[in-house]
This record gives C-alpha cells, structure tokens and sequence, in this order.
C-alpha cells in the first residue's frame, strides 16, 4: 500500500526503498568508485610525472587519505545541517578574506595564505570554493524561482564579493572560478537565458577594459602569452609551447608510460601539478585522455544525477553547482594546458600533485554524499528551516 | 498578486532545475567535445609537427672534430702534431647574462680583449646551438685550479681538452710549415655549405704554409654525435654516433737533417736556402731566416707577440725562399751560357777579350766588370769559372733579349714554378713585352747587357734559383717543386732540349771548375769534399753604383751591401741535391753563402760517420715500403709501379 504510494511519486520527491550497509555509511558508492578510480588514475600519471618518486607519491596518497577522512565526516552531516550553518561559515569565510589581505602570508607574490597559531597555514579561499555556492542555495531556498531582479542582484553580491577579495591577493584564477561556482548556482536557480546572454554581451565588451585597467602586470602577460606564446618562446611562451609540444607528440596511443621525453627529460615545467595532463598526454596519448574525460563525465554526471534526485532546493542547487564546478576545473585546467585559455593556474582535479584543493574537492564530494544518503522516503512539502 | 509571492509552486520550480540540468549536461558535454576536438587537432591533425618539435628537443647533434692529419719528415720525424691543451669554452644557451659572465671570469683568469673580440664575434653569428664557444686556450695548472674552483658559479662554462696543432720544432720549418690557428667567422663566410658542415667542429684552419695548402688533406671528415639532453643540455646518452675519417697523414720530402744544416748554416744572418733533389723535383731544405714560433700562432698569438714580429727590421714573417724576389746576378750566368749556345750567339772555342769594361756600339755608355783591368782573354768556360761580366755582356747582345726570355723562361723564371706551398710570387724575366706594358718604355740594348750579368729587370726567387738548377743538373728535364709526396698537381712544362745536347756535359764541367778549378769563384766550397760538386757564385745589387764611381764596402752601411748567391748541385756526376743560397747583404756569393750551400749538402749526402752515402729518392723509398707491405702483387700494379 505505502510502496505503491511511493511509486507515484515523481522521482525527486521520493526516497530509495531499499537501504544497504553504504547508505548507513552515508557513501554513494557509484561515486566512491568513479572518484578511486580516478585517483589510482591519478597516481599511476604522477608515479612517471614526478620523475618516478615513491616520496611524492606517498605524500599525495596521504593528502588523498585526508581528503577521504574529511569526505567521510562530511557525508555524515545531513544537509539541513548544512543549510543552517551556511550563511555562518560564509560570514567567517568573508572575514577571513579580509584577515588574508591584512595579515596575511605572502608566497610567490601573492598573499594567499593565513597562520593559524596549531593549525598551520591554510588558504581562506579554499572555504569560499564550498560555502559560495553553498550561500547562493541558502538564499534561493525559499524564493520563489525563477529569481526576481532583486534577488538576482543579492545572488551577484554573493558570488562577486568572496572572488573581488581573492582576486585582490592577487589569485585571478581562484577567483574567477569561485566567481563561476557562485554564478552556476544562480544559473541551475533559474536565471533567465535573456540576462545570461546579456551578461556574455557585457564581459565580452567589459574584457579589453579589464585587460588595460584592472589586471595585474602579471596577469597581462599571461593573456599576452595565451593570445601569442611564439613571441616569447624561451620566456614566458615556453610553458606553452613544451605544453602542446608535449600533448600533441603523444599521437594516438602516446610514448608509452615513463617513456614521456618532454616530461622526463624537463622540457616540461610544473610537470606533475599544473601540467600534469601533458604528462598524461604525452604519455598515453588520445585513448588515455579519453579514458580520464570518460572517468570525470561519469563523476560529473553522478553528481548531477545526485542533485536531481535531491528533494530540497538548497540540496538541488548546492549540489549542482559543486558538481558543474568540479568540471569546470576539469575544463580550465585541460583548456590552459593545451592552449585553449590563458595560464591561470589551476590544478587538475585530483591528479594534480599537492595543494588544499584536494582536500577541498573531496570535501565537496562528501556534501554531495549527504545530500545523495539523508534523503527520507518521502520528500517534505516544505524546505524551510 | 502579492500573495503569488509566498504560494510556491514546487512542481514548477523542479521543472526549472530539471530543465537548467539538462542545459548543463548539454553544456557539459559540448565543453567536453571541444576539448576532445582541442586534443584530435594536437594529437592527430597536427601530429607529425609536435612529433618533431620534441625530437628536436631531445637530441641535440654534436660534430665531432677529425684529428688532424700529422706531418712527417721523409724519414718519419713528426713535424707537426696534436697535443691536448685544456680551454675555458661557453655554452651560450647556459648563460644568462654573457657580460656579467665575462666580467667573473675575468676577476679569476687574464681575458684579454682578443680573446673577448673573437668569442663575441662567434656568440653572435649564425652557429650550431649548444655548441661550446672557446672563449680562452693555453690555460696553465694556476687558471685550472682558479676556475675550476669557481665553476659552481658559472653555469655553462666549462673547462675542455681539445687538440691543438704542435710544432715540435719551432721556428726550424716556420717558413714552410706555416701554421694552423683559430677558425673565424671569415673563413667560414668564404666556404660553400658542404665545408661548413665538415668543419662544424673544427676548431682551426690552416692559415699559411703547407698547412693551409693541405688545408683539405689534412683535415679529414667530420663525424657526428647524437645525444638526448635535457633542458639543459646535459647529455644523458648517446643514440648515435658516426666517428670522424682523421686527417692525412702529409709525407713531406723534406729532411730534418738537411733543413737543420741549412737553419744552422744561416745563422742569424737574413737569407733563404732551398734545397731540391733534381732525381725528383723533392724539396730537401727550404729555409727563410730570420724565422717564426708557429706554436705562438696556433690558439691566437698576442699582441705584443705580433707587433714584435711585425716591427722587426728583419722581417721574420717574411718568406724570402718563396716571396723574397733577388737579382739572380751571376747565378743566371750558365743559363745565358747555354742560351747563348742554343740561338749560335757564343761557342764553346769563341774567346774575347775583356779589358775591364765593354761599351755598347752605337753609345757612349760603358759597363764595368767586376774585376777591374778584365780578366784579359777568355772563353765560355773561363767565362763561367772567373764569372766574366764583359763575356757575358757581349754573348747577351749577340743574343738578343728575345731569344734570351724564350730560352730561360722554360726554366720557370719569371713565372710560378707550382711549388705546394701558397703564395708564391713569379719574379720577372723581363721581354719587350713586359717593359712596354709595365714601364710604357721601349727595351734598350742597355737593359740587355745589364740581363746579360742577372742584374737589371731580371729578378727571380730562391725557390726558382734551385729549380733551375736542378734543370741544369738534369740536362733540362723539366721539374716541378714538391714538398708532400702526397702532391700529385702536375704544373705544365715542357723539358729543355738543346741543339747540341753535349752542351750539358760541358757547362757542367764549367760550373765543377767553378768549384774545383784553380781559379774558381768559390773554391772554398770545394774544400776537403769527399764529393764533386758543380755551382755558380752571383752578387745581387741592393744599391746602384754610377758606371765609373768606386765601390768600397767598408764606407756603405751593411743593409746596402749587396747580396751574396750561390747555387750548386753535388755529386756532380749523379746530382741528388740542386741548391740556392742567398744571403741578404752577404756581399760574396763564394765566401758567404758558398759554405752555406757545402753544410746543407754535406748534411744530405754524408752519411753520420761523414762518408759519402746518397740517400735514395723519396718515391722509391716509398715504393720499397709499399712492395713490402702490399700482400698482393696486383695491388701494387694497379697502383701503376712499373713492371719489372
């Protein structure tokens, strides 16, 4: 009687009928497996791009281990946990922001990172990539959608605001891409294709005037090299052209593994973090790109079929702007490696050597795991607090 | 209308997320297909061009310098070797900063500005990436130690052993040795693209001498090295490598012996000897003194060095035995003899009779003898022993200066005798021809008489003088001049044949008279000889003195004393050496050179115990070798010996 209740039910609105051991671990395996399979990928690349090292290997494993510990944590929490705590992390999310510009460390000619006396270093930006998207669903979860101008106008403060403050450090490409997670967000709310297309008239007119007034000498020298990486080719043109230099030699069925020259023999920089996909591709070739791309469709289309299924809108909107950011890493890592877009440095996701944003992936990962494994059978009419 | 606001309409609003879903998937996935696009276009379409790119990247092809070829005495002696000499050489890909580089290395080690000059010259042209720049040779254990301590500092400099040319023995062969020093910029603008890539790793040129005219011989063929390198450079294996064909080895006819003789007999006197062997055309001793360090040159000579050489009132970077043009003098004497012979202007039983001086009919002009009051009746013979000036003056005019040009120009005066080493200059015989083109003037009976005695227009080079020479002693065979056995350049001429070829015979029995006979002009070269030897004294004006005024050596300073000459050959009977001695301002052709020419030739045809042992000539020698070693008799015909 109540099965058959529950069958008429839409899909969103109705909870799994059978529960194994995973659910009350509260871990979708579908997505565990999709996410070991592309972290063994991961390792198998970074083992021939690190110039065969056990120790860096054993070090990404453990930062790996620690992103799983906290995936697991987090997928415990059940959602509206999370939608109450939101716009709290946020806030210190925001300060934090501000504490980095004041008191910050400075590394590589940007202050990123904040001290914390027992905790150590971290990078405050790293929160804003989770608690941004997470802020914009808080707020669209009880409005009514499609969003109104007013409503719209508080979701653009929400994304902006964290991505002006982290792209004043100066990190563009953090920025942009916390930008962009928000702003998915905000786009999977409803927002209305004629402002979208307007918004893409403005950049496109708003960007030569960034270039000239807004960017960093740094920063326009890597567009400089992005739109023209010949005219400096032993400079700042040299990452580039041993980047495609590298991914196209690979051919079909690549060099073979360890055999890479451009990567082994340090033509190559950053070889196994930002251009760890040209390790790949020279090594492996197409048919190993395509394996990696089909291991992250598969990640990025459980996610979205995660956030499908969700039965409240800040679950729904949350899960799918993480989802659609993770490919956005994904896109703008492999876009900058093969020449597509400018170098921004943003690492390719849970292949890349090092960084926070392991962790903070994972982390991500485990949220969508809560919202995937705390859904009741049947969804509340309600998703107020 | 405001109470829509708060009534939410959930199944609306899954409708809105399920279609901004399906959106991204299909955003998703058209981003997906660009990359995929984005990797076919590099991986596939454009395939071929990154699979070179990288090649490029990874192997790096490194020339690999020949030795160069050795050369030998004609018994073997090493006149010029390779010897390690460590330099300081810069990979300018390495280096950052080329000046502040220069500015370090010159606060550890001298650098002087040649050194600086060159390298930035090369730094700066079209060269092979990667490839070491030399920038500073001859570094000593102290410069070693200094550098070496320091490299840590300066990446892309490196200390490296390379051959470089040595000459054992100096100044002895300077003059035609030559030497070999630094490639530049120059000599390689001036080699077609095959040179070029045989001399990618060659560091020096052959710049004078026999080494250049051997330039090509001695050099060999360059080989090549593939290397994988990393960015940079360092070489991490070889995965191919075509080792360079060594130069040849260059035989030279000269003999140590005979040359040190020469070098010695000179002594630090300015002049030339260049001994040939008539059997062969092989040249024995060819000496111009004052002479050079090669060694100095070969890894760049300083300027100090050069500037001495070069200021140096005796010339030592001058040939003379092969630039230096002289007045023959009387040398030239039994040439015009047999000339005059040949076109009926004299006889073997004509005399005259020399007063002392000999007028021209027709003129008032009187032309001297060297010996004043004549030497009273004289025939050719006595002519050639006494060197009568007035006998050959008469003959000459009878003669004419155009059967006089036609007959000594088949012993290759006047023109290039083809002698292997480069530079050579012709003298001249003069001709009507000549003086009307040269001085815009007619040919005068004077200038005749003046060609009669060697002075005048003629002017001729002390390699030409021992040519002629050993012409004489071969009855006219004709010859050409070889240092290297390896030469087979055949330079055209025709041999001399005389109406009356028992002229030979008996000019040669002058020229032994000229030695042995009692009243001989160098009898002192004569002396105590376990062999015969035939020659010709001769004086060379420097300075002109008016027909009827005194010469008196002790007033004129010694740089306007005339220059003595002295050609012979020996044994006379089976000549094996043709000789031409010239001492600058030397005054005596019989007293001053005379015994030069006796040193050389004893050197040659005495054996160490000074006994009379005439060493065979080169080719048979060689030959003797060849038949030894070759293992199949038809080897050796092919090569064209003659059959027994």
């Amino acid at each position: 009687m109540q099965r058959e209740y529950l069958r008429q039910l839409p899909s969103h609105q109705r909870g799994p009928m059978t529960r194994g051991f995973a659910w009350k671990l509260h871990i979708d395996p579908p997505l565990l497996i999709g996410l070991l399979l592309i972290m063994g990928f991961g390792l198998f690349i970074l083992y021939s791009a690190s110039g065969e090292h056990a120790d860096t290997l054993a070090r990404q494993g453990f930062r790996f281990g620690a992103g799983f510990a906290a995936m697991f944590v987090l997928a415990q929490i059940p959602p509206r946990t999370y939608r109450f705590w939101t716009p709290v992390v946020f806030a210190i999310g925001l300060v934090m922001l501000i504490l980095v510009l004041l008191v910050g460390t400075e590394a590589k000619g940007a202050q990123r990172w904040l001290s914390l006396p027992g905790i150590g270093r971290f990078q405050p930006s790293e929160i804003m990539k989770i608690a941004c998207p997470a802020m914009m669903a808080w707020y669209f979860r009880e409005r009514a959608l499609p969003p109104k101008l007013k409503d719209i106008a508080a979701g653009l403060l929400i994304a902006l605001l964290p991505a002006l403050l982290i792209g004043k450090q100066p990190d563009l490409g953090t920025a942009l891409l916390i930008a962009a997670a928000g702003l998915l967000a905000l786009f999977m709310a409803g927002l209305s294709w004629r402002i979208i297309l307007l918004a893409v008239i403005i950049a496109a007119v708003a960007a030569p005037l960034m270039y000239n007034f807004v960017l960093h000498d740094y920063q326009r020298n890597r567009v400089d090299t992005f739109l023209n990486p010949e005219a400096d080719p032993l400079g700042t043109g040299w990452n580039i052209i041993q980047s495609k230099t590298a991914i196209g030699s690979g051919g079909l069925d690549g060099k073979g593994w360890l055999n890479g020259t451009q990567s082994r023999l340090d033509f190559l920089p950053e070889s196994h973090t930002d251009f760890i996909f040209a390790v790949l591709a020279e090594e492996l070739g197409l048919l190993g790109i395509l394996a990696l791309l089909g291991l992250y469709l598969f990640i990025i289309g459980r996610g979205l079929w995660i956030s499908l299924q969700a039965q409240d809108v800040y679950s729904r909107l949350l899960g799918g702007s993480l989802t659609l950011t993770f490919f956005i890493y994904v896109f703008v890592n492999i876009g900058m490696v093969s020449g597509l877009l400018p170098v921004v440095g943003v690492p390719l996701p849970l292949v890349s050597y090092g960084g926070t944003s392991i962790v903070t992936l994972l982390a991500s990962f485990g949220i969508l795991m809560s919202i995937q494994t705390h859904r009741r059978l049947i969804a509340g009419t309600s998703s107020g607090i | 209308m405001r109470s829509h606001i708060h009534l939410r309409d959930h199944h609306r609003e899954g409708q809105i997320f399920s279609n901004r879903l399906v959106a991204a998937i299909i955003l998703v996935v058209l981003m997906t297909l660009i990359l995929i696009g984005r990797m076919v276009w590099l991986q596939w379409a454009q395939y071929e061009r990154f699979a070179i790119l990288s090649e490029e990247n990874r192997l790096q092809t490194q020339a690999l310098a020949p030795p160069r070829g050795l050369i030998v005495d004609r018994r073997g002696a090493v006149l010029a070797d390779n010897r390690p000499d460590f330099s300081l050489t810069v990979v300018p890909e390495q280096v950052k900063d080329i000046d502040a580089t220069l500015a370090k290395i010159s606060e550890l080690i001298e650098l002087n500005d040649e050194d600086v000059d060159r390298f930035l010259k090369i730094v700066r042209s079209r060269r092979r990436p990667w490839d070491p720049v030399p920038l500073r040779g001859r570094m000593n254990d102290e410069d070693l130690a200094l550098i070496a301590s320091s490299l840590h500092e300066l990446p892309g400099v490196r200390i490296s052993a390379e051959a470089i040319r040595r000459y054992p023995y100096d100044d002895l062969f300077s003059h035609v040795l030559g030497y070999v020093n630094r490639i530049n910029v120059d000599d390689q603008a001036r080699m077609d693209e095959a040179s070029v890539a045989n001399y990618a790793g060659t560091h020096f040129y052959g710049r004078t001498g026999v080494e250049r005219y051997y330039e090509n011989m001695l050099h060999g063929q360059v080989g090549y090295r593939k290397v994988e390198t990393n960015a940079r450079g360092r070489v991490l294996q070889v995965v191919e490598e075509q080792p360079p064909i060594p130069g040849t080895d260059l035989h030279l006819f000269l003999d140590l012996r005979t040359q040190k003789a020469a070098w010695d007999a000179l002594g630090n006197r300015r002049g030339a000897v260049v001994a040939i062997d008539p059997r062969d055309g092989g040249v024995l001793a060819f000496v111009s003194r004052p002479g050079f360090n090669p060694n100095l040159f070969v890894t760049g000579i300083s300027h100090k060095d050069y500037s001495g050489y070069r200021e140096d009132h005796d010339r030592p970077l001058f040939n003379r035995a092969l630039q230096g043009q002289y007045p023959p003098g009387s040398t030239l004497k039994p040439l015009i003899g047999l000339a005059g012979l040949q076109y009926d202007a004299t006889n073997w039983s004509r005399t005259i009779r020399d007063p002392g001086i000999f007028k021209l009919p027709d003129t008032k002009r009187t032309y001297r003898d060297w010996k004043r009051g004549g030497h009273g009746i004289v025939d050719l013979h006595t002519a050639i022993v006494q060197s009568c000036d007035v006998y050959f003056y008469d003959t000459g005019v009878k003669l004419g200066i155009d059967n006089y040009h036609e007959f000594l120009d088949k012993f290759s005066l006047g023109r290039l005798t083809g002698i292997d080493i480069p530079g050579e200059v012709s003298g001249n015989l003069p001709s009507r021809e000549w003086k009307r083109g040269a001085r815009r003037e007619a040919w005068f009976h004077g200038d005749t008489v003046n060609a009669s005695i060697g002075q005048g227009y003629v002017l001729a080079t002390p390699v030409q003088l021992a040519l002629s020479t050993a012409m004489i002693a071969r009855n006219g065979v004709h010859l050409t001049p070889r240092v290297a056995l390896e030469n087979n350049v055949i330079v055209p001429g025709m041999d001399v044949n005389l109406k009356h070829p028992n002229d030979w015979a008996r000019m040669h029995s002058a020229m032994e008279d000229v030695i042995h006979g009692a009243r001989g002009t160098a009898r002192v070269v004569g002396y105590g000889s376990k062999y015969r030897v035939a020659g010709k004294t001769g004086t060379a004006q420097v300075f002109s003195v008016a027909e009827d005024e005194e010469y008196d050596e002790s007033e004129i300073s010694e740089r306007l004393r005339d220059h003595a000459l002295f050609i012979a050959y020996a044994p006379a009977d089976n000549p094996a050496i043709a000789i031409a001695v010239l001492v600058e301002n030397g005054s005596h052709g019989g007293s001053t050179a005379g015994p030069v020419a006796r040193a050389v030739m004893d050197a040659w045809l005495l054996n160490k115990n000074g006994e009379l042992d005439v060493p065979p000539p080169l080719a048979e020698t060689v030959q003797a070798q060849n038949t030894a070693t070759s293992e199949t008799p038809k080897k050796s015909a092919d090569a064209g010996s003659p059959t027994p």
